[in-house]
């Protein structure tokens, strides 16, 4: 069995509460993995734990077989990042932050600006390359932290509800660009509310309820597990239902 | 008694309520225990500012105070100081009554009457704007007071007028601005506008002194011989709000109506465009900052190279930085011209500008570093970047450290001509300044957008207060090596105990 992407084990993070429980994950390399859950489930902080953006209270993260934990750096090389609020600089053209971007990657100069041209055009934002971000609309933001995200060619992509607030032509290009790198053989994670995208677009899902996996496998095998034909909508309200009830 | 929704009276008390609200939190940051410490320190601070009025006002009194040219000509000058930071107040706030959205998009797309919420907010610029000048000339105004009696209570009511005035001219520049440069440049133009007005007459008064006197006292300027002898006369309406303040109920009456009434005629005349321009300045969050398509190519580097470029890309395209900047820069102004003036001469002069660029160092260096460290609009790229983290601090440093250098440079390489024993030791202190300014900063680092620049102070009293005092410290540090070196000693130890306090109170962090 090849090295998976991502493994968790006993991973646990409290705040004034216990936000994630022991939790333990695995996500196969070349996969697209969706994360569900409710409000306050807990899977944005498990996601920046893996990401290095929190320190877990215990448990250990694997990424590609690199302990993040003890060689964050490393890890950190082949992962890539993309939340819900695009973090871009309002004073940088698409084209700086990217060159940005592939600065702190250390990724060579003539390579980075190829891609870098090239992502831009892929996602629609070449006429806007030399313009400020601070007048970019959310879902022009997001694609240029997507590109951001891309340019280092990343094993492993991290997003955190990418498709909130986009209309639907940049959330098309947004999801076409996700499969295309998982076509690639890149590893993609991804948190959101919006079931039917999970339900298309995710090989594995996998169901977070206080800070626990409750539930997790392809749509064929939730499904079976509820024991009855329902859409991804149905059975997530009622394994959520039910991983409440057992709580 | 109720008050009709939407009214003018309505108007205001959401106006008071918002205000009040804000002012309680910027003050206390949230935390109760915080406020009443706070407190005592505005105590503390307000009796030591009497204490020193009362040893500026006693000789004064004492020699008998009358309304002759002298009195008039003193009066004035230190009016028209405390008027110009008046008037670069009201712009500042009146520019921000119309780019401040927060709920104006809301009160705009409501049924409700743009102009009284017009005439509320301009009101409450000049309310606001009487209170902060009242606040810092009370100890001056109360001592009179005290001292010499009742009469100057009137200065208040001279503080009320001019603060009025102050407002409607800040609204006339304003409404100019956005006719003739448009809604793009308004904001900017009207922050060096304010920034230039409010360090303008200090400097050029200081300029002229340090021209005419070699020494950089205001008040010498304005107790001069030449300068009285060549003011107006005594029945000349310049003198009106110095004769008002000194009791002259006639003279007050007419600078309040004056002042009063420009404000109100001012709000109805351009009351009716408030809705148009506020409109047309929220079109700008929408407009798109064309920049010359880049044709050169990606460079490569190191990771703090990096760093430090985007640092200094996102300083120079900052308009707001820009202008305090350049205000910092123009108080260095007087003491370049007093090394000019003693270009060649002894030390002596340099006692006063060693301690000056000493805090200007470390002043431009907590906003830098609050920018750099704090300000990171992309934290999270940042921390997810295979970057370690000393590595994105180092850069960070290095960025704000280097544009203090290049600002000093020129004027320390000018000292070294007069006294290359005072370079150094400015060259030295300026450095620690700046060090301590962003050690200080990087202790209580907070996760913010760079737009909260403004409000920096308020995640951190602490923070502020200790820079400004550490600053304080090496510039006094900096003053004695020159006058007295063996002195050196004492404020050198304070700073260093107010950078071990701040480390001991700061933040604790995970490693």
């Amino acid at each position: 069995m090849s090295t998976p992407a991502l493994a968790i084990s006993t991973l646990s993070k409290s705040f004034d509460r216990k936000v994630v429980d022991a939790l333990d994950l695995t996500v196969r390399a070349g996969e697209f993995y969706a994360l569900l859950g409710p409000n306050g489930a807990g899977k944005t902080t498990i996601l920046r734990m893996v990401a290095g953006l929190l320190q877990p209270d215990a448990g250990d993260i694997s990424i590609f077989g690199i302990d993040a934990r003890r060689d964050p750096l490393a890890a950190k090389r082949i992962v890539a990042w993309v939340s819900d609020e695009p973090m871009v600089y309002d004073r940088l053209t698409p084209l700086e932050y990217l060159e940005f971007v592939a600065g702190l990657w250390q990724i060579d100069a003539a390579t980075a600006q190829a891609k870098a041209n090239e992502l831009i055009d892929w996602l629609g934002l070449s006429p806007h390359a030399n313009e400020l971000c601070g007048g970019f609309s959310k879902g022009m933001l997001q694609k240029v932290a997507l590109a951001g995200a891309l340019v280092h060619d990343p094993r492993l992509i991290i997003l955190d509800e990418p498709l909130t607030g986009l209309d639907a032509g940049s959330a098309r290009q947004v999801k076409d660009v996700l499969l295309g790198k998982v076509r690639d053989g890149v590893t993609v994670i991804m948190t959101t509310h919006i079931l039917e995208v999970a339900e298309r677009m995710a090989e594995r899902i996998g169901v977070i309820a206080g800070g626990q996996l409750i539930a997790e496998g392809t749509l064929g095998e939730l499904r079976a597990r509820i024991g009855k034909q329902s859409s991804l909508e149905d059975i997530f309200l009622d394994l959520v239902a039910h991983g409440a009830a057992a709580a | 008694m109720s008050i009709a929704p939407a009214s003018f009276g309505w108007f205001v008390r959401h106006e008071l309520n918002l205000a009040w609200r804000e002012w309680i939190a910027m003050m206390t940051g949230g935390r109760r225990a915080r406020g009443i410490g706070l407190a005592v320190f505005l105590a503390a601070v307000t009796v030591v500012l009497h204490l020193m009025a009362f040893g500026l006002v006693l000789p004064w009194v004492k020699s008998g105070i009358v309304a002759d040219k002298t009195t008039l000509v003193m009066l004035t000058g230190t009016g028209m100081l405390f008027w110009t930071v008046m008037l670069s107040q009201a712009l500042e706030s009146v520019t921000r009554v119309y780019y401040a959205r927060s709920d104006l998009d809301l009160i705009l797309s409501s049924p409700a009457s743009s102009r009284k919420l017009f005439a509320v907010r301009t009101s409450s610029v000049a309310l606001t704007t009487i209170v902060l000048t009242g606040m810092l000339a009370s100890p001056l105004i109360n001592m009179l007071v005290f001292l010499d009696g009742p009469h100057w209570l009137a200065a208040y009511g001279v503080l009320a007028g001019l603060g009025a005035l102050s407002t409607a001219i800040a609204l006339t520049i304003t409404m100019a601005l956005f006719r003739f440069v448009g809604p793009k440049r308004t904001r900017l133009i009207a922050q060096i506008v304010a920034a230039l007005v409010g360090a303008g007459f200090v400097i050029g008064v200081q300029a002229a002194a340090i021209l005419h006197y070699g020494n950089m006292s205001r008040f010498a300027l304005f107790q001069s011989a030449d300068l009285v002898a060549s003011a107006p006369a005594l029945g000349s309406p310049l003198w009106l709000p110095a004769q008002a303040a000194m009791g002259d109920w006639p003279a007050l009456a007419l600078v309040l109506v004056t002042g009063l009434g420009t404000l109100l005629l001012t709000i109805a005349l351009t009351a009716s465009s408030f809705g148009h321009h506020a409109i047309s300045a929220a079109g700008l969050n929408h407009i798109r900052s064309q920049r010359r398509p880049s044709r050169r190519a990606f460079r490569s580097g190191s990771q703090r190279h990096v760093l430090r470029l985007k640092e200094w890309r996102l300083l120079q395209r900052d308009p707001w930085l820009l202008s305090q900047t350049l205000m910092q820069i123009l108080y260095l102004v007087p003491p370049a011209l007093l090394l000019w003036m003693n270009f060649g001469d002894s030390a002596g002069a340099l006692v006063v500008v060693v301690p000056v660029l000493v805090m200007a160092a470390g002043q431009l260096a907590g906003g830098l570093s609050w920018l750099a460290i704090s300000g990171e609009d992309a934290h999270d790229l940042v921390v997810t970047a295979p970057v370690h983290p000393r590595t994105v601090l180092r850069a960070k440093i290095e960025a704000v450290l280097i544009v203090i250098a290049i600002v000093l440079l020129p004027l320390l390489a000018l000292m070294a001509l007069t006294s290359p024993y005072a370079a150094l030791v400015t060259a030295f202190c300026a450095t620690l300044s700046a060090g301590s300014a962003t050690a200080i900063q990087l202790w209580f680092r907070v996760a913010a957008k760079r737009s909260m620049f403004r409000r920096r102070q308020v995640a951190s009293r602490a923070a502020t207060l200790s820079e400004a005092f550490a600053s304080i410290m090496w510039a006094g540090t900096g003053a004695l090596l020159v006058a007295q070196p063996w002195l050196a000693v004492g404020p050198a130890i304070v700073a260093v105990l107010v950078l071990l306090l701040a480390k001991l109170i700061s933040p604790r962090r995970n490693p």
